[in-house]
């Protein structure tokens, strides 16, 4: 047993040092997989790089808060930025209006440190002392350059226009169309337009599809149309190099479908408004008042390996750090008095103990 | 390979199946079952590799693997680096691998789609049967309805279907089921059916207390075992502990773990 457990840990490859991908937005991770980034720094950390290429990511939607637009914008927008095609579909009568919505990269680092100089010393030093705690991920980001694995953005600031205009980008209204085969016909095109892997990858394609299942499409009713559309778009995202990112209401379906749903996709989130006027977690956990809501990782994507991801936390709380780019923390746990100290931080939404983290 | 203390063979005792009941009982059928939160795939691997490995008594054992839920290249990663290598398998014809992620049955014709998929594997079966342990896995069961269109009577008439080919070929079967899906709704009857025609019912859980590190899940392994009475677990509960290490799984009891 014991001789066994060595072979095991001297066998476990190496990731950080997996060569980064030439091509911008794209690198390396385990098991010969691809990553492509989410667009959050923070959530490509949590995740282990990014989204598997050939992924299905599903968000379930809080039907209260449209926090799942967030992920949206900055997964669509990190598309554009490195120049990948993206496939937008939304129930929505224009979906081309929403891409005047995506947020804009953040002025580079080192400009922001000269604004910010003299006014944020103080803060400076922590903010970088953070920065150094995470000195593990692999640092694909080149100051200079243009090529960033992974942007920040402003989420006041729109796109530029000439990213829109110079890409190719493909916006399908989800409303009109009475089955879904049209959706999956323009899909499949889609990725059929996408260059192939051979050997080496040379673009990777995004499909973003928001609120799936929402009442206002006619295909609403039928479970199992929705149930074989997304099974075959998992199956085609698979074979080509592109993520699919999907919103979808789970309250809005069945539970069993939902289910269904969950167990079709590999990597599975989901987003929580938090009340605002929460008296009680207001004292349990800090930072509350600069929480937008919360992010649950209930599923990461295990391509090429039975090896559960096992996170520290599943749950983490979505700030707006300076009211511009989004950033994902860990819960704190306020120090409370015994009395109130009930277990209502786990309330996020996960059975896991991890949900707080101390 | 396999370590002979391992408790999920022990619990399984598939060995003892094999070396006093050659005779009239042969086949087996196995269900696995799991959540959203723990993927029971590793106990498909796991049984993957039991059976195409070469130190096992008869090497004429023969992998019907059809998947739903993954590519070849996702399997083949993982049994490489649990040390069998399925594309070597596949051409020795040991491993017949049948790739469902694209299957589509049309609305009208799901019957006659799933017909037609039985006869392939029957035909595979047919070619195999001469003197082989023939072993039919499939991953997943729920995905299977998925792509009939939710027509669960039909993919219950297909696992009878293939629930014959245990009688008459001797064929081992092992399938995978998504339980939490049918914990609620109308479809609660679909894994009871599926648990009462399974001899051995395995079942993967997340613990209570959430995830962890070192410990992955629990197993619970109910093992019916047969009329005849050699198998020494026979209906016997099995429950212990896991974790998956990506060349093996480790079992153990709870608290058992230094």
């Amino acid at each position: 047993m014991a001789s066994s457990k060595v072979r095991t840990s001297s066998f476990s490859r190496k990731v950080l040092t997996a060569p980064t991908s030439s091509v911008p937005g794209l690198k390396y991770g385990p098991n010969g997989t691809i990553f492509l980034s989410s667009g959050i720094a923070d959530l490509d950390k949590i995740l282990g790089g990014g989204f598997h290429l050939g992924s299905l990511v599903m968000i379930m939607e809080d039907t209260e808060a449209p926090h799942h637009m967030l992920l949206l914008r900055t997964f669509m927008s990190q598309g554009l930025i490195h120049n990948q095609p993206v496939f937008y579909a939304s129930p929505s009568k224009n979906p081309r209006a929403f891409l005047g919505t995506l947020p804009a990269t953040l002025v580079s680092k080192d400009d922001k440190s000269f604004k910010g100089d003299a006014e944020q010393k103080d803060l400076r030093i922590a903010w970088q002392y953070k920065k150094y705690l995470g000195e593990n991920k692999p640092s694909i980001e080149e100051r200079d350059g243009k090529v960033e694995y992974c942007n920040d953005f402003d989420l006041r600031k729109p796109i530029e226009k000439h990213l829109i205009a110079g890409n190719r980008v493909e916006c399908v209204s989800l409303l009109g169309c009475s089955s879904l085969a049209g959706i999956r016909d323009s899909c499949s095109k889609f990725l059929s337009q996408l260059p192939r892997y051979d050997g080496s990858i040379t673009s990777a394609g995004r499909i973003a599809i928001q609120s799936f299942c929402s009442p206002q499409c006619e295909y609403y009713d039928k479970e199992w149309d929705m149930l074989s559309f997304i099974r075959s778009i998992k199956s085609m995202v698979r074979s080509s190099n592109a993520v699919a990112f999907i919103t979808f209401p789970a309250s809005l379906v069945s539970p069993s479908v939902s289910k269904r749903w969950q167990h079709l996709a590999d990597t599975l989130l989901a987003v929580k408004a938090i009340p605002d006027e929460d008296k009680e977690l207001a004292t349990l956990l800090t930072g509350y008042q600069d929480m937008l809501g919360l992010l649950s990782i209930n599923k990461v994507a295990r391509f090429n390996t039975q090896v559960p991801v096992i996170l520290d936390a599943t749950t983490y709380s979505m700030k707006l750090q300076k009211r511009r780019s989004l950033v994902l923390e860990c819960l704190n746990q306020a120090p409370v008095d015994g009395s109130s100290g009930s277990s209502y931080g786990t309330s996020g939404g996960c059975s896991s103990t991890g949900a707080t983290d101390f | 390979m396999n370590r002979p203390t391992s408790l999920l063979e022990d619990a399984l005792s598939l060995d003892a199946g094999e070396s006093n009941s050659r005779g009239p009982e042969k086949g087996l059928v196995v269900l696995v079952e799991d959540c959203v939160e723990t993927s029971g795939a590793f106990v498909l691997h796991h049984l993957i590799k039991r059976f195409l490995s070469p130190n096992l008594s008869s090497s004429d054992n023969v992998v019907l693997l059809v998947a739903f839920a993954q590519p070849f290249s996702h399997y083949d990663r993982i049994l490489r680096k649990m040390g069998c290598n399925l594309v070597a398998q596949r051409e020795n014809k040991r491993l017949l691998f049948f790739d469902m992620l694209m299957l589509e049955c049309p609305d009208d014709g799901v019957e006659d789609g799933l017909i037609a998929f039985y006869g392939n594997i029957q035909k595979a079966v047919e070619v195999n049967s001469s003197n082989k342990n023939i072993t039919i896995m499939i991953d997943d069961i729920s995905l299977l309805e998925v792509a009939t269109n939710g027509s669960t009577k039909d993919v219950l008439n297909f696992m009878h279907y293939c629930h014959t080919l245990k009688t008459q070929f001797g064929c081992t079967i092992i399938k995978i089921l998504h339980e939490d899906i049918y914990s609620s709704g109308d479809g609660f009857t679909f894994p009871l059916q599926m648990e009462y025609l399974a001899d051995i019912t395995i079942k993967a859980q997340p613990l209570i207390t959430g995830l962890a590190e070192d410990v992955h899940g629990q197993l619970t392994v109910l093992n019916k075992g047969t009329i005849d009475g050699f198998r020494n677990s026979k209906g016997k509960i099995h429950n212990f502990h896991y974790k998956i290490k990506e060349n093996s799984v480790d079992y153990f009891y709870p608290g058992s773990r230094s």
